[in-house]
Parts: C-alpha cells; sequence; structure tokens
C-alpha cells in the first residue's frame, strides 16, 4: 500500500476549528475507538486516541497547556504532539495526522507514525 | 567556672544577631537575662510589611522561638521596660519592678517612631510603623476598610501604603518633599515610583504638609496646610525614627545623636555595650540591619574575649520590599561640582539607572526598573577601583563588559569574585555560600539561610543565592519550587495581592503582568488564577471553562472509567417521596448502574454516561432536584441531625438552620471544598466538629466552630463563639465564607488558611467587630447574585452543549472521506 492511497482513503473532514474551544477538545467516535481532537491557544490542532497510557483516562476531558493535556484522573501531563507522557511519566498513547484547510479539520484515521 | 551575668535591654534584632555570634563563640561564658518592652521573642521586624500585606504571618518571621531561649537557659522577660540602670550597683530594674544583676550590660533598645506632635496626633487611629502591634491595628482597621492617610512617603511609608492598599483600603501618600523616597532615590527615580504606585491606585501626594488630624473620638481625616481636608479612618505616621537613648542619658552615660561607642561597641562604661538602633560609633547613627549585624558581631567578639575586631562603615544598598517595584540605591548621588553622571533611560521599560563617579570611582548608584546590575555597581563602589577603561560602557551594566558575559543571571553570578557580596543584610559574600555548600553537604534554601543567615533578612537576594547554589551545586540542585509553579515564582499572596493591587482582570492580563514564564499557564496555576479572578472581580470576570478542572465544567464528577456520578442536592439531608421517586426513575430510564447514599447525606447516581448528563439534569431538574455541586470548590454539604423536630435532646431546630445554610450559601466558589454541619445538641450526631463551619444547638443559642477536616488530614474544629440567633449564624458564615474566599489560597481548606492568618484574626475580624463581619457578609452577598445559577438547568438549556456531543462519529467500516459526518451543532 502506497501513502498517497492510504492518505486520500483515510483523511475525514471532522468540522470546523471554531467547533473546538480554544485550550479544550472534542472528541470523535472511530468504531470502537475514541479520537480526542485538541486546539491549544495558538489554534493548533492534535489528535490522539482518547486514552491516557497510565490508566486510560480519557485525556479529552483534561486541561489543555502549552502544548500538552493534563489527565483528568491522576494528573499525567501528555504531550500533543507525540501523545507521549512528560516528566517522569513513561508511556505513550497512539496519536493521529491532523491537518487545518482554512477553518476546515481533516483528521486521518489511520493511527500516526 | 562561674558563669558571668550578661543583661541586655531589648530584645530587636542586633541583640538577638549578638546572642547567636556569643552562644557559637562562648557557649559558657554567660547566664543571659533579656528585657523585652515588647510582649514576644525575636523577630525580624524588617519581614512586618509582607506580614501587613498577607504573603507571611508572624510564625514565619520568629527569629528566635520559645525554645531557642529554653535550650540556652536564657531568662526572656517579655513585656517589661527596663526604667532604670544602677551604674553603681550594676542592677537593671524593670517596669513592674522586676530586677537582675549584671556584669555585663548591651543596651540594645532600638529607636522609637517619630510621631509629628500635630492637633490630633494622640486620636485613636493613629498609629506609627515598628512594630507586630502597629501592624495588628493596621489590619483591624482595614478589615473596616475605608481609606488610609500615610504620612511620610520614606521606605517604611510606602510599604504600609502598598500593605494597606492590598488589603483593600483607599490609601494616600502625603510626603512633604517634592519626591518620593528623596534619600535613597534622585528625582528621577522617585518619579517613576511615584507613577508606578498611582498606577496601582494610591494616591500619592508630594510637598503635602500636614497640618492636623481630624476627629472627636478617633480618626476622621487629615487636614494639610493648604486647607485640603481628606477623609480618612486610618493614619499611619512613617516620618523617622529616633534612637532610643533616654535610658542610657539617664544612667549618665555619654550619648549624642545615640549612645556613643567605640569601634569595639562599648559605651562610655566599659563594662556596657550598645548596639543597634540605638548606638552611635564613630559619630554615625545608622536605620538598616546590615552595620547593625556587623556591631552585633563586634560586640559579641569582646563579649566573649576573644576578639579584637571593629566596626567599621560601609554604604548599605536601599531596596524597597513592595513586590513588583524594583529598586536599587547605594552610596552618595547628590550633585556636586566634583561628580560626573552616567544616566541611562529606557522610558518604555520604566526603567532608569545612574551611575555617579568621581575622580573616576563610582561613589553611588540609583536604579530604578532594572536593578540586576546594582549588586555589580556596589562591588565596584566598595573596591573604589578606577573605571575609566569600562567608563563607555559602564551604565549598560556587567553583562556588556567584554569578557563575553551573556544576559544570562547566572553567567554574571559566576562571574562575581568570591569577595562579591550577596546579601547586603548580613554581609555574606559568595565565597562563604560556596565554601558552606561544599563542608556542609547544604543542598537547599532552607539550609544555606540556616547555616550562613544569607538570604535570611530581607530576602531580596534569594535568586542570587540560588544561583550560587545552581552554580555550586551543578545538576543536583532543583530549586524549590516556592512559585505557585513553575510557571512563576510568585507565590499563591503574591499574586492574590498583586490581582487586587494592579486591577489584573483576566487571566492573560496577570500572565502578563506578572511575567509568567510560560506562555498560556499550566493545569496547576490557571484553575488557581481562574478561581482569584471570579472572587475579586464578581459579575465583572468571566469564567473561564478551559481553565477549570473537568469536574467543574460538567458539573458532576468524573469516575475512573470515564464516565460521571450525578448527586443531587438534599438541602439539608432532607428528601421527599417525589424526590425520591424522580431519582428512581432517571436510574431506571437511564440505565444508571449503581445508587449510593454518600457520607455527606444525599444521593449518589454512579456511572451516567457523558452524553446522558443534560438529559439526566432535565428528568432532575424537573422534580426540582438542582445540583449538588458534589465536585465544586464551593459548598458541598450542609449535614444536620433531626434536631428539636424529632429528637428528644434536641435543643433548636438544626435541620431548619441546616436548610436555610445551604440555600444561603450554595453556588458560591471557595479556594477548596466548603463543608458544614448543624447539629442539635452536643452529642453531636451531625459531626458538626470535624467541618469546615460547624454549628452546635445548645438551649441558650448556638456555638459556632470552624476549621475543621475529616479527610486526609483529622482536624477538629476550633471554637469561634456563641450566638443568640440564626440571622446571627447565617451572618457569621456567610462573612467568615467571604474572609476565606477573599485570603484563601487555592486548594487551601479552612482549617489551613485559618492557621496561616491565625484562628485569632479570624475570630477578631468575623465574631468581635460587628463592622468588620458586616463588610464581609456584604460582600459575600453581592457575589452571590452572580454565583446562584443551577449549572444543571443552564446546560439543559443549551449552555456548552460542545461538552456533551462528539463532534464526529464514524462507522466501524471506513467511508469515503467526507460522509457520514456529523459535523457539530
Ligand atoms: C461520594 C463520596 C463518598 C461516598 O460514597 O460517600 C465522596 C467521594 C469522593 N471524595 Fe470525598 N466523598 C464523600 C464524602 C467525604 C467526606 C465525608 C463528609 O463530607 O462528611 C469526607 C471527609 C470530610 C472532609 O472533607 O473533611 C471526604 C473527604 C475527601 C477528601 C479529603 C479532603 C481533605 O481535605 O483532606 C478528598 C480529596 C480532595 O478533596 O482533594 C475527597 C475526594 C473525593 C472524590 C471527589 C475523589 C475524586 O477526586 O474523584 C470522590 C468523588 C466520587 C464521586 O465521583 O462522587 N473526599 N469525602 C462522599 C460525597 C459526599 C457528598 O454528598 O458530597
Ligand atoms: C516595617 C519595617 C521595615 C523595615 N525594612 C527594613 C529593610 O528592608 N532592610 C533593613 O535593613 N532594615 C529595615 N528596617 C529597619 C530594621 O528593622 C531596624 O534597623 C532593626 O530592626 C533595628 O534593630 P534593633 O535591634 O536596633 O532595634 P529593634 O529591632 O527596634 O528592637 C528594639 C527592641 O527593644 C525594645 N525596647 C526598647 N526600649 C526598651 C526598654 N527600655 N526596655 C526593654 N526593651 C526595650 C523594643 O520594644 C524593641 O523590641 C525596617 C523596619 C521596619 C519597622
Ligand atoms: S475514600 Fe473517597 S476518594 Fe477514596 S476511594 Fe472512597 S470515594 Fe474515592
Ligand atoms: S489515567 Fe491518566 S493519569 Fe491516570
Amino acid at each position: 500500500m502506497n501513502a498517497l492511497t492510504r492518505d486520500t482513503n483515510a483523511w475525514r473532514l471532522i468540522g470546523s476549528i471554531d467547533d473546538i474551544p480554544s485550550q479544550g477538545a472534542r472528541c470523535v467516535e472511530n468504531g470502537e475507538t475514541k479520537i480526542a481532537v485538541f486546539r491549544t491557544a495558538d489554534d493548533r490542532i492534535f489528535a490522539l486516541e482518547d486514552k491516557c497510557p497510565h490508566k486510560n483516562g480519557p485525556l479529552s476531558q483534561g486541561i489543555v497547556h502549552g502544548g500538552c493535556v493534563t489527565c483528568p484522573l491522576h494528573n499525567w501531563v501528555i504531550s500533543l504532539e507525540t501523545g507521549a507522557a512528560t516528566g517522569a511519566d513513561d508511556g505513550r498513547t497512539a496519536s493521529f495526522p491532523v491537518r487545518l484547510d482554512g477553518r476546515d479539520i481533516y483528521l486521518n484515521l489511520q493511527q500516526g507514525a | 567556672m562561674s558563669k558571668q551575668r550578661l543583661v541586655i535591654i531589648g530584645n530587636g534584632m542586633a541583640p538577638g544577631r549578638l546572642l547567636e555570634h556569643l552562644f557559637e563563640a562562648a557557649p559558657d561564658a554567660y547566664d543571659v537575662t533579656i528585657f523585652n518592652a515588647e510582649p514576644r521573642v525575636n523577630y525580624d521586624r524588617i519581614m512586618l510589611s509582607p506580614v501587613l500585606s498577607g504573603e507571611k504571618t508572624f510564625e514565619d518571621i520568629i527569629i528566635h522561638g520559645d525554645d531557642w531561649y529554653a535550650e540556652r537557659g536564657i531568662t526572656l522577660h517579655r513585656g517589661e521596660k527596663v526604667t532604670g540602670i544602677d551604674r553603681a550597683a550594676r542592677v537593671v530594674t524593670g517596669a513592674s519592678g522586676i530586677t537582675a544583676a549584671y556584669d555585663k550590660l548591651v543596651i540594645a533598645t532600638g529607636s522609637s517612631p517619630f510621631i509629628i506632635p500635630v492637633p490630633g496626633h494622640k486620636l485613636p487611629g493613629v498609629l506609627a510603623y515598628r512594630d507586630l502591634d502597629d501592624v495588628d491595628g493596621m489590619l483591624r482597621a482595614a478589615s473596616r476598610g475605608g481609606r488610609a492617610v500615610v504620612i511620610g512617603g520614606g521606605l517604611l511609608g510606602l510599604e504600609a501604603a502598598a500593605g494597606l492598599k492590598s488589603r483593600g483600603m483607599e490609601v494616600t501618600v502625603l510626603h512633604l518633599m517634592p519626591t518620593l523616597m528623596e534619600r535613597q532615590l534622585d528625582p528621577a527615580a522617585g518619579y517613576l515610583l511615584q507613577k508606578e504606585l498611582e498606577s496601582r491606585g494610591i494616591e500619592v501626594r508630594c510637598g503635602a504638609n500636614t497640618k492636623m488630624i481630624l476627629g472627636n473620638s478617633e480618626v476622621e481625616g487629615v487636614e494639610l496646610e493648604d486647607g485640603t481636608v481628606i477623609d480618612a479612618s486610618l493614619v499611619v505616621m512613617a516620618v523617622g525614627i529616633r534612637p532610643s537613648v533616654d535610658l542610657a542619658r539617664d544612667a549618665g552615660l555619654d550619648v549624642g545623636r545615640g549612645i556613643r561607642t567605640d569601634l569595639a561597641m562599648r559605651t562610655s562604661d566599659p563594662d556596657i555595650f550598645s548596639v543597634g538602633e540605638c548606638a552611635e560609633v564613630d559619630g554615625r547613627v545608622y536605620g538598616l540591619v546590615a552595620p547593625l549585624y556587623q556591631m552585633a558581631k563586634v560586640a559579641a567578639g569582646h563579649l566573649a574575649g576573644v576578639s579584637e575586631a571593629a566596626f567599621a562603615h560601609a554604604e548599605t544598598p536601599t531596596k524597597l520590599k513592595v513586590t513588583g517595584i524594583n529598586l536599587y540605591s547605594v552610596g552618595d548621588f547628590g550633585d556636586g561640582p566634583d561628580r560626573e553622571d552616567v544616566v541611562l533611560r529606557d522610558a518604555a521599560r520604566g526603567s532608569y539607572r545612574r551611575v555617579i563617579l568621581r575622580d573616576n570611582r563610582v561613589i553611588g548608584a540609583v536604579l530604578y526598573g532594572d536593578v540586576a546590575d546594582g549588586m555589580w555597581y556596589n562591588e565596584l563602589l566598595k573596591s573604589g577601583e578606577d573605571v575609566s577603561d569600562i567608563r563607555d560602557t559602564l551604565i549598560f551594566g556587567q553583562a556588556h563588559q567584554g569578557g563575553g558575559v551573556a544576559a544570562d543571571p547566572l553567567a554574571a553570578v559566576a562571574n562575581l569574585s568570591d569577595d562579591a557580596e550577596i546579601c547586603g543584610c548580613n554581609g555574606i559574600c559568595k565565597g562563604k555560600i560556596v565554601q558552606a555548600i561544599n563542608d556542609k553537604g547544604l543542598t537547599s534554601l532552607g539550609e544555606v539561610r540556616a547555616h550562613t543567615k544569607a538570604s535570611a533578612s530581607c530576602g531580596t537576594c534569594t535568586g542570587l543565592v540560588e544561583s550560587v547554589m545552581a552554580l555550586t551545586l551543578g545538576e543536583t540542585f532543583a530549586k524549590k519550587a516556592e512559585g505557585m509553579c513553575g510557571c512563576t515564582d510568585l507565590g499563591h499572596g503574591e499574586v492574590r495581592r498583586l490581582i487586587k493591587a494592579q486591577g489584573l482582570k483576566s487571566i492573560p492580563a496577570v500572565m502578563q503582568e506578572l511575567e509568567w514564564k510560560s506562555s498560556h499557564g499550566c493545569a496547576k496555576c490557571r484553575p488557581a488564577l481562574n478561581y482569584y479572578l471570579l472572587s475579586d472581580w464578581p459579575g465583572e470576570y468571566k469564567d473561564d471553562q478551559q481553565s477549570r478542572f473537568i469536574n467543574e465544567r460538567v458539573h458532576a464528577n468524573i469516575q475512573k472509567d470515564g464516565t460521571y456520578s450525578v448527586v443531587p442536592r438534599m438541602w439539608g439531608g432532607m428528601t421527599s417521596s417525589d424526590e425520591l421517586r424522580a431519582i428512581a426513575d432517571v436510574v431506571d430510564k437511564f440505565a444508571i448502574p449503581d445508587v449510593k447514599v454518600t457520607g455527606g447525606q444525599r444521593i449518589d447516581l454512579l456511572g451516567v454516561k457523558k452524553e446522558d448528563l443534560p438529559a439526566v439534569w432535565a428528568d432532575l431538574n424537573a422534580a426540582g432536584l438542582v445540583s449538588g455541586h458534589a465536585y465544586a470548590k464551593g459548598l458541598r454539604t450542609v449535614k444536620t441531625c433531626v434536631g428539636s423536630t424529632w429528637c428528644r435532646f434536641g435543643t433548636q431546630d438544626s435541620t431548619g438552620l441546616g436548610i436555610k445554610l445551604e440555600k444561603f450559601l450554595w453556588g458560591s466558589w471557595t479556594p477548596a471544598k466548603v463543608k458544614l454541619a448543624v447539629t442539635g445538641c452536643p452529642r453531636n450526631c451531625a459531626e458538626a466538629t470535624c467541618k469546615d463551619i460547624g454549628v452546635i444547638c445548645v438551649d441558650s443559642g448556638y456555638e459556632i466552630v470552624y476549621g475543621g477536616a475529616a479527610g486526609l488530614h483529622i482536624q477538629g474544629t476550633t471554637k469561634l463563639g456563641m450566638v443568640k440567633t440564626e440571622e446571627e449564624v447565617i451572618e457569621i458564615a456567610a462573612a467568615m465564607t467571604q474572609m476565606y474566599r477573599e485570603q484563601g489560597f487555592y486548594l487551601e481548606r479552612i482549617y489551613k488558611w485559618a492557621e496561616r492568618v491565625g484562628y485569632d484574626t479570624v475570630k477578631a475580624a468575623i465574631l468581635n467587630d460587628t463592622d468588620s463581619r458586616r463588610a464581609y457578609y456584604e460582600r459575600f452577598v453581592f457575589s452571590q447574585q452572580f454565583a446562584q445559577t443551577d449549572p444543571w438547568s443552564e446546560r439543559v438549556s443549551g449552555v456548552d452543549k460542545h461538552e456533551f456531543k462528539p463532534l464526529a462519529v464514524f462507522g466501524e467500516e471506513a467511508a469515503p472521506a467526507t460522509a457520514h459526518v456529523e459535523p457539530a451543532e
């Protein structure tokens, strides 16, 4: 499978940046999988599986600050860019490619690298 | 060997230091007796301003606690003013008749504030600024609000003004001279300072000459020579100090402006020493601690018999301890024909610096705004080195002096010589700190303070000491976070104070003005700031949902599996068949897995899906049930017992009163959660004695207790007092909640707050002083009008819809792009 076909199949319009509060998140459901789509204060968009690497806490419900989100269950701080836990904690959540086209958000449902 | 008797008159900062040196050098030489006119132990007088502003408590600034005296066998007569010294008999006598014989005597009576003898200067409400009693007096006045007039625009007056402003008073500073702090600042820097204070809402009138203080039974205002009348409920006089020399003069000692001593700090009687602000050495008297500490060291050496040390004059830099205002001045900056000035102004940054040279040597410096180089100029001043070579760049500071010292403060400290002074108050140089760290294996700031005294007095050099530690310890030194979080070095108290003082009304404004180190804060500081702003600017500040923890955003408690629990209010623990039926129906309709009775006398519906929350609330609302705020930093529950309605022991309607309290207090945001209980008799079935505020009904009325908790830490309540009516209970509970709302640090429960500010302070403001209670109560009532909206019905009617719906839903099978998309509402 080459990258191009994968892309064309997987990019989905999920809504507009205005649907997500600044420093907030909304979820996208893809069958069994929940994906949290985050918007930072400087209007960058990131998508991670809505599952904390610690004990599956819903990251979409956390506080977004800088390029990170703090998990609502036990305060792990997860990097939005990589899905990796920061600081002393160890673990990584799946991340998904997103891109902005004007104000439209496209999400690639194939898990990112 | 029999010990000699050492008697000390005065227990201020100078003799405190003297004793430390003495016990270090000769622990067994003396039996020590101290007389102190103040009824307390030795404390850090220069930190009274942070106590006034609320950044520190009295306990924080105690230098020697009771144990310290006990361990050294020192007799301390508190509240005992010495009235006479009999040099022939070698005995001192106190006001209440206590006597003590001495072999050696130290007079350390400090100085007395000068009170201008204008008409009215004796009215209640006219205070000086010298000791803890003055601070307490100012705090009492501040709790009643109104305007404070501070007479005197010097160091003390301005610290008092800033503190009173942060305590919510209107403040006017009257200063006789044309610019502020003219003894430490030149007019240009004085002007910048005045502008800064004015922008914080402090009114400054220079050239103002006080004619009289107005009022009949207490202060009502101040009249100036030019006829202007300013209303005032408090007048603070900070116009200067006079060395306290009467006792010494009466004893026949040689007295000039101060008690004259030689360079060993001996008075004209060789067995009597004098140290501190009362002493005059080599023709000079002093008013800052650095030289006094030097006196203490010299005198201790001679008392211990091990020293040839002599006092030597040195210039002491001046700094103002008002958070957010940086100024530094040292040396001589008067104009003169033999002097050259180098000035640098940066209007945009409000910064100004001036270095004064004579014969190509630095003799003085004044810095306002960016003061980092102050220490370097002071070093040049002390060394007296010829600066011709660096004259062109001198004014730009150390960073610009070749050698590539970057603007990095760590590099600047690395570049300092070993004998560069880091702590001005205590005269501690860099080399000494480094040596102590290495020799004693010190790793924390607290340890460095304990062993070297560096940064242990006024604290303005703390950053430098930490830099020295970082350089010495390298990687292993993690700066102890005293700030709110990694985004700022400011603590909660400073931030709260500055929000009010600078009128900051949004999170970005706080971060900008208080120089947050991160661009948008973090999950620790944002909820705290959101709370502070909400509490300080009721009706004006717009709640920032994204800075709230999820529970407070969706008004339910998140559970381990990402579902939520829903707890409706049951006022005072009472419910009805209708409510129970509605709850039962909701449980069936939404297949809610668990129903539990909570420890707070109400019912918890556990395992509700987030999407279902609005519909669950709609059904509960329809039956009259509203949010129980089981998730909130706000009022949780008011537990009650059945009381006089049913119980054979009940003395009052505890259930009814509990319901009234809950209906009155619900909805307001507080620093941490607040729980109440009202119990019908002292059997205490409602567990009132472990609540934030508890009420115990008795035949004669209501006993109010507070500061309890029964969570991570079990803490029994402290008694506030007895009242007669339900109305008083409600007013007191609301007033206390408001005081806590205004002063508490985020996540600090009532018991921790009360410990920090003092249970006595709370009692004085809420129980004893009915005006102050009323003022808090009214502010609470005002803020409640913006707070008492049921968050559930708000959400049911559509607020924050986005919170509860997914942005998009895709089926299992990946469908073609853009199909099946449900764009958000
Ligand atoms: C539901 C309940 C337990 C129960 O099944 O009975 C409960 C549940 C929780 N308590 Fe509690 N506490 C409950 C009564 C209590 C009590 C008893 C009381 O209020 O009389 C206490 C001791 C009294 C006290 O607060 O001093 C109590 C002391 C705590 C503490 C420790 C607080 C402290 O200052 O030390 C925490 C932790 C915290 O708040 O940081 C806590 C935190 C929690 C949290 C919020 C944990 C969390 O952060 O998720 C739990 C939420 C569960 C949920 O989703 O509902 N809970 N908790 C009770 C709800 C009462 C209500 O109706 O609102
Ligand atoms: C609000 C404030 C802020 C300050 N800020 C700074 C600062 O930032 N930097 C700085 O260097 N300095 C500062 N100072 C000045 C500094 O506090 C004083 O220089 C220092 O405390 C003087 O020490 P002392 O021991 O001479 O006298 P004090 O500390 O005044 O102690 C004298 C003690 O003697 C007692 N006493 C007097 N007469 C008798 C008697 N007859 N019998 C028994 N006891 C008696 C008094 O009650 C008093 O407790 C500040 C002062 C104040 C008030
Ligand atoms: S004691 Fe409170 S916080 Fe602990 S498990 Fe029980 S409900 Fe949760
Ligand atoms: S599940 Fe996220 S921190 Fe525990």
